[in-house]
């Protein structure tokens, strides 16, 4: 069998992701959420834009699905199939980190748990898969928004440091795109911090997030920021699971 | 002692592989190495004994070159393996007489049927609490020196030499034609048929009925012991633990304890239950086995039952139906529904195994009405491998008259969160998912460092278990007695359907 050609991949990958954002995306967008060149990008969106796949706004600069696309479809990733390959990579990463670990993917634009593997410290847990999660309040979430995914967020304060100006959000997922992790801290439940980071299926699409629980004082240095360990450690784990599904 | 890893050899049906442990009984790196699977005949299945040894040979510098350890940090080397498994070799050159005759062979049905006919069955079943089936490795043993001219002649002055997979490797880790020492362990020497349970030697009776010389056959040592120090592959390293690999799970689960049970759900799935110092024997048809025995100290004993067709149905129902792409969909597709809307499947595709152990039966689906749609086959499917779960829990409680305060579960199919639940739901009690899903290994390791006093005692291994998942019963009483009813009920309808004469 040929192998695959990568730019045909990389241009399903942009198409997916566009048909599925909520808004118009511009190339930087568009690159950093795909973990892509910003060069390798505009020259997917140009081409595609001469097939009619995708639509340039003549006004913003900024693009959308074409006609195009009207006819063609996708299946998403299977959630159960995403959770088997991911399994035994999440199950590492809460060894290492010592933390509770979750993937999750939008569902009916909600942000739906279908994977958590304890913290392996043996106290009384409880599975926690097919519970929702309020995307603007929490790191999984914010992964997801930021990467394309079509979420209901109202904005209901959990905490006093809950995000709910729309604004603030919005500028908070740029950033999230741009160095490819989120970080919540005390913004969902008072006590308990969260880093995630994106789970990319074929041709970089974000398919899922992954990411690790724990107190603001685990997971977090005197910066407030997250441990670049637990940042690394998190890396290798999707790394690996984003192989798996590029080979299914 | 210098070295704090440990190294857990899995010599499996279809890979290899080598696994480094730290002393907190963390994973640190695999090596893999499939082998080849030969088919000479229908029904027969061998390997190249000469190849797995020379895939030993590359896992375990592999895995440690990915660790980055070098063999001065590793304190022990655990051996499990696939068992039932038979090697014939000669001592003198280590050369294999043929090839490995395989677990999954049934070449020796006739031989075992001619056995039952001299009234061997209820002699087998007590001496070595097997049930009389070609699943163990005497016949394969007698078959190898039937099949070759001057064989049992050879073996009757121990030339040639006979054993299960450890046995070869171990033969062959401590030197081969010179000077390797020919063992095995009581969970491996149990399943020969050629075993008493009580003395864990072999059984002259049986040796006889089987015609396998004595001389052939290798020392039987307690599971965890000084088998020897490695002066191939992994030169030094004293090997300090060999099991078979469904023992080797219990192990893994830390299962030490009467009443502790696992069960991994692969293909098949395989559940144990420890049942203490002294073999409880089956009136349901249930394997008695040793689980493990450390040096110096009496056996601990174990019931194995085991279900032939478990994650297989999914396969079916993804190769032969096609109505899912790939096995993990099954959940996607039984979640479309809210419960299997009064439809059982019954996958007795080769007849039924414990506690029935119906040759006669062949695969039912019951239950079907208009209303059936492929997402309540799809639950059918899921339920099938929980209510042989009970089925098989049943008669190891019934059996060993403890009770089961939780069941310990690994292999692929633990990714199936409904199934999980549902193995709960049917049960009553908490399924548990470890943090290390390669429970195969780890139980090798986890003996292996055991007897090298590199932890004190079995207790300690516990701590190092931690519980990634757990799933509790969320179904009243009844909906599971009315439900193993039903399946029940499934089951019969099952039965007699194979005719005299016409196998299908």
């Amino acid at each position: 069998m040929a192998r695959p050609v990568q730019s045909i991949e990389r241009a399903a990958a942009v198409l997916e992701l566009l048909s599925t954002a909520p808004a118009e995306m511009g190339v930087t967008e568009l690159a950093e959420s795909l973990g892509l060149a910003k060069s390798t990008t505009h020259g997917i969106v140009r081409t595609l834009c001469e097939v009619g796949l995708v639509e340039q706004d003549p006004g913003t600069g900024r693009y959308r699905v074409g006609r195009g696309l009207a006819e063609l479809g996708g299946a998403p990733v299977d959630v159960h199939q995403l959770r088997s390959l991911a399994a035994n990579w999440l199950d590492g990463l809460a060894v290492r980190a010592a933390e509770s670990v979750r993937l999750a993917v939008p569902e009916a634009g909600r942000v739906v748990v279908v994977h958590h593997v304890f913290r392996p410290d043996d106290s009384r847990q409880v599975l926690e898969v097919g519970t929702e999660r309020p995307a603007h309040a929490c790191a999984l979430g914010k992964v997801l928004l930021a990467n394309g995914g079509q979420l209901a967020s109202d904005f209901t304060p959990f905490t006093r440091r809950t995000v709910t100006d729309a604004r603030r959000l919005a500028t908070e997922l740029t950033a999230v795109r741009h160095r490819g992790w989120a970080v919540e801290v005390e913004e969902r439940v008072t006590g308990e911090a969260g880093v995630a980071r994106p789970v990319r299926g074929r041709g970089g699409r974000v398919v899922a997030a992954a990411g690790v629980t724990g107190t603001p004082e685990r997971l977090l240095g005197r910066d407030g920021a997250p441990h670049p360990w637990l940042l690394e450690q998190l890396a290798d784990a999707v790394r690996a699971v984003s192989a798996e599904l590029a080979r299914i | 002692m210098a070295g704090r890893h440990v190294l857990a050899i899995d010599q499996g049906t279809t890979s290899t592989r080598c696994i480094v442990f730290d002393r907190t009984a963390r994973f640190v790196s695999v090596a893999q190495v499939e082998h080849r699977q030969f088919h000479p005949r229908p029904g027969w299945v061998e390997h190249d004994p000469a190849e797995i040894w020379a895939n030993v040979g590359r896992v375990v510098p592999e895995a440690l070159r990915r660790a980055g350890l070098s063999l001065d940090d590793v304190a022990a080397l655990g051996i499990a393996n696939q068992r039932e498994t038979v090697v014939a070799w000669h001592r003198r050159t280590g050369a294999p007489l043929d090839r490995a005759v395989v677990w999954q062979d049934v070449r020796t049905a006739d031989r075992v049927e001619r056995l039952a006919a001299d009234g061997l069955a209820d002699r087998v079943r007590e001496r070595c609490g097997l049930p009389l089936a070609p699943y163990f490795a005497g016949p394969r043993m007698s078959w190898l020196l039937d099949a070759h001219p001057g064989a049992r002649a050879a073996a009757a002055r121990g030339e040639l030499l006979l054993g299960t997979m450890e046995s070869w490797l171990v033969w062959n880790l401590t030197g081969g034609p010179s000077g390797g020492r020919h063992l095995t362990d009581v969970t491996n020497a149990s399943r020969t048929m050629l075993v008493d349970l009580e003395t864990l030697d072999w059984d002259d009776e049986l040796l006889a009925a089987l015609d396998v010389p004595r001389a052939a056959l290798p020392e039987i040592r307690p599971t965890m012991d000084r088998h020897g120090t490695a002066v191939a592959v992994a030169p030094g390293v004293p090997i300090t633990a060999a099991l078979g690999d469904q023992q080797a799970a219990l192990f893994g689960q830390t299962c030490f304890a009467p009443g502790e049970a696992k069960c991994t759900f692969g293909t098949g799935a395989f559940l144990l239950l420890t049942t203490g110092e002294r073999p409880a024997a089956s009136t349901h048809g249930l394997i008695t086995t040793p689980a493990y025995q450390l040096a110096g100290r009496p056996p601990v004993y174990a019931l194995e039952g085991s279900i032939a067709v478990a994650g297989a149905l999914v396969q079916w129902f993804r190769d032969n139906l096609g109505l899912i792409r790939s096995a993990p969909e099954i959940e996607t597709l039984a979640r479309t529904v809210e419960d299997n809307g009064g439809c059982y499947v019954v996958p007795a595709f080769a007849g039924l195994f414990a506690p029935h152990w119906r040759s006669d039966a062949r695969g039912v689906v019951v239950g079907l009405t208009g209303y059936i749609t492929k997402g309540h086959l799809a639950r059918a499917v899921l339920e099938a491998t929980a209510w042989q779960t009970r089925e098989v829990v049943d008669a190891m409680l019934a059996d060993s008259g403890l009770a089961l305060a939780e069941l310990k579960v690994d292999g692929g199919m633990t990714a199936d969160h409904l199934l999980m639940q549902t193995v709960a739901d049917v049960l009553g009690v908490p399924v548990a998912r470890p943090m290390v899903a390669e429970t195969v290994s780890l139980g090798a390791a986890y003996a292996a460092g055991l007897a090298a006093g590199l932890w004190p005692d079995p207790e300690v291994l516990r701590r190092h278990w931690h519980r990634a998942g757990e799933w509790l019963p969320a179904r009243s009483r009844e909906w599971r007695e009315e439900g193993y009813a039903d399946w029940q009920r499934a089951v019969e309808r099952s039965l007699g359907w194979v005719r005299e004469g016409r196998p299908r």
